[in-house]
């Protein structure tokens, strides 16, 4: 941790140094071959546990294979409207960067806009299927599937037939989670009582960065009677993580694998995740990176999800039996195959 | 003595943004960041053709967000419902917007009046409130805020007054037809909304209202002493209540300017913060009309910018560390400047004082 900050001054020191002339001549930049990866996160940027995080391990994957990309990030702020966004994405072009990735849906309209202005740059974004563009790909994940098995999971272990759902913003995206989510505890435990609930309504984002309110809220479920609270809520992840480690029950982790982060939240809470639904938007952006380096972009929109392991659940921390286990995979076996079909509305489920 | 007064009113601001620069330069130094570098990149980001017509588009927003913030400081009310009443006033007039279809002008009139309408009866709540049940419009206000979030999630599902994007996870109203859209000028590859008119119209008019109007006047004297208006046959309570609807008016205006001339619908991804922002800025602007507008421009200048920090490793926090030091140096050298006009008054005063008691001897 304390090397990765030392590293982020040093950046710093150059690039001030470098200011000057960078600001000045940015096409000197466009001109050089070396490539330059755009990443333009979602609000709570690249520090933000999961999702954005994970869209910059897709670009540190990618390096691995192919050394020597450089990257220019810019996080997305509250007060975004589609104008400041489309003025970050032109601001990346300007600088250089190509690819770019765009986390979230919220960048849809911008790139809708600066993809026609710059035909040579490719884009991806995250969570849209929205665009037929001849140079963007929408990364999508079939979030709701990697639900459905932590459902299954927690349906099977839950010793009070009573578990909780978080999401962090009531949004179309999260209730997916929500749906999968039910659906799996029911398909194995069709009694066990499911509590949902959201921390914020949109447009307020704020609830994927409140530890504090996720920590309010599943304490009240694990006192109402829940033992295991799945977190679909980004950062607010954390405080939820850290009232099941209070309250002496199970979380569940999502898109990363949680409990691989435990600088994330309170070192020992890393303990208290049972498992984690794992949305690989790392996965996502590596593949994106490498088709344009490959010179296999397609104007696409690709869907990642049980059949190609886009999504998942973790078992690190070995807290599933096996026999969990086995049942799970099995259900997951059965909705890769076409069997099952994870509902996406919880108000239809 | 008025020329006095417009200096001091230049310099407090004026002297904020030097010590704010000053601190926001000893933090990027201890960052091992050089100050000179990240201002020049804030200044040649900013001032980019394309980048100043985005903050003056933002500036726009801003300014009708502190206009309303304004109206309540002058009668003492803390509108920090601005969040909701423009948020509410958005998302209903682009539904209304999207169900009719009228000839060019009056459509786009039909949507502007149907947001100051919601804006001015969604804050007329806090009004009643604050008025029948002395409930601090504070309070009301954020639970107001809350309740204009849950009615716009409530509403915004396709099956009601929403719309469905093939394949996006965005939600949003249906789209407006042409008709209903502002047109905008093409400056440097952006878009300047031609809402900016309605913004100096605004601006005009609550300068008007405020100076030249019989009820500006009751308003102003309202705010300065309940009591003292009430005294003089000023209706207070029903100003209060009138108060509250107009600032509710001009904050439902707010994103109004984006929707027209940029969206042409309502959806997530519209913003949030107009309220704290508005107050804010009409705190810096000293509720003035010329005052507001410069502070919303720096306040988007400074926000337009901030990206630029990103890409060139200087996190763009620091923009917000220096808007925050501004806020608070301004509030304070106002206090000063106000309680130094305040002790040289009271010279003036013991002087003439005691120049009288001599000439009685």
């Amino acid at each position: 941790m304390q090397k990765k900050s030392l590293g982020k001054l040093g950046v710093a020191v150059l690039a001030s140094a470098s200011l000057v002339f960078a600001v000045a001549a940015p096409a000197a930049h466009a001109a050089s071959k070396k490539v330059i990866v755009g990443i333009a996160y979602d609000l709570g940027g690249r520090s933000q546990p999961g999702f954005n995080q994970l869209a910059y391990i897709g670009y540190t994957d990618y390096l691995k294979k192919y050394p020597g990309a450089g990257i220019k990030e810019s996080q997305a702020s509250a007060s975004d409207t589609d104008a400041t966004r489309t003025a970050r994405l032109k601001l990346m072009v300007q600088a250089g960067a190509n690819p770019i990735v765009a986390v979230g849906f919220n960048y849809a309209t911008a790139v809708k806009t600066v993809a026609p202005l710059n035909p040579k740059v490719k884009f991806a974004i995250v969570d849209d299927a929205s665009i037929t563009l001849p140079n963007v790909e929408g990364l999508n994940f079939k979030a709701e599937q990697g639900s459905y098995l932590v459902g299954a999971i927690a349906g099977l272990m839950s010793k009070t037939a009573h578990v909780g759902y978080i999401g962090g913003v009531k949004i179309p995206l999260l209730q997916a989670f929500e749906a999968g989510f039910t659906a799996g505890v029911h398909k194995v435990a069709p009694k066990t009582i499911v509590d949902v609930a959201y921390v914020t309504l949109p447009p307020d984002f704020g609830g994927f960065n409140a530890p504090d309110k996720g920590h309010e809220s599943a304490l009240g479920m694990y006192q109402n009677g829940a033992d295991i609270v799945y977190a679909a809520a980004g950062g607010t992840g954390a405080g939820v993580h850290q009232a099941a480690l209070e309250k002496n029950a199970w979380s569940i982790g999502v898109d990363a694998d949680e409990a691989l982060y435990p600088t994330n939240i309170a070192n020992r809470s890393a303990t208290a995740i049972l498992t984690s639904a794992l949305k690989n938007v790392n996965a996502g952006v590596a593949s994106f990176l490498t088709d344009v380096k490959t010179g296999k972009f397609k104007s696409q929109n690709k869907f990642f999800d049980l059949t190609n392991g886009g999504v998942g659940f973790s078992t690190t921390g070995g807290h599933i039996p096996a026999s969990v286990q086995k049942t799970v995979n099995a259900l997951g076996k059965q909705i890769a195959a076409g069997k099952i079909i994870v509902p996406t509305d919880p108000t239809k489920a | 003595m008025t020329q006095k007064k417009w200096f001091w009113g230049l310099m407090a601001p004026l002297a904020s943004i030097v010590f704010s620069v000053a601190i926001t330069s000893i933090i990027l130094l201890i960052k091992g960041a050089s100050p000179f570098g990240t201002f020049q990149v804030l200044w040649q980001f900013g001032s980019q053709g394309s980048n100043l017509v985005t903050e003056i588009n933002q500036t726009v927003a801003y300014y009708l967000a502190g206009v309303a913030a304004a109206i309540g400081f002058k009668m003492l009310l803390f509108n920090i419902g601005i969040d909701g009443q423009y948020r509410l006033a958005v998302f209903f007039s682009a539904v209304v917007g999207a169900q009719i279809h009228l000839p060019p002008v009056l459509h786009v009139l039909v949507i502007m009046v149907t947001a100051v309408v919601v804006g001015a009866l969604w804050a007329s709540i806090a009004g009643y409130l604050k008025v029948k049940r002395n409930i601090s419009e504070v309070i009301s206000n954020i639970m107001l805020n809350t309740i204009a979030s849950g009615i716009i999630t409530f509403l915004l599902q396709p099956t009601r007054l929403g719309y469905n994007l093939k394949n996006s996870n965005n939600s949003q109203t249906p789209p407006i037809d042409k008709s209903g859209w502002l047109p905008s000028f093409n400056i440097a590859g952006s878009h300047l909304y031609s809402y900016i008119f309605v913004a100096i119209l605004v601006g005009v008019l609550y300068w008007v209202l405020l100076n030249k109007s019989v009820f500006g006047f009751n308003l102003r004297a309202t705010g300065m002493s309940f009591r003292a208006a009430r005294a003089s046959g000023i209706n207070a309570p029903r100003m209060i209540f009138i108060t509250m609807a107009i600032s509710g008016g001009v904050a439902g205006l707010t994103g109004v300017g984006e929707m027209l001339g940029n969206t042409h619908d309502y959806s997530l991804s519209f913003p949030t913060g107009y309220a704290l922002t508005g107050l804010a800025l009409a705190l810096i602007g000293r509720s003035s009309p010329i005052g507001i507008a410069l502070a919303a421009f720096f306040w988007s200048f400074l926000e337009g910018a901030a990206p630029a920090l990103d890409l060139y490793g200087v996190p763009t926090e620091i923009v917000i560390v220096m808007q925050a030091i501004i806020i608070i140096s301004t509030v304070v050298s106002y206090e000063l400047v106000k309680r130094i006009n305040q002790l040289q008054q009271q010279k003036l005063v013991g002087q003439a004082a005691v120049e009288v008691k001599e000439e009685v001897k």
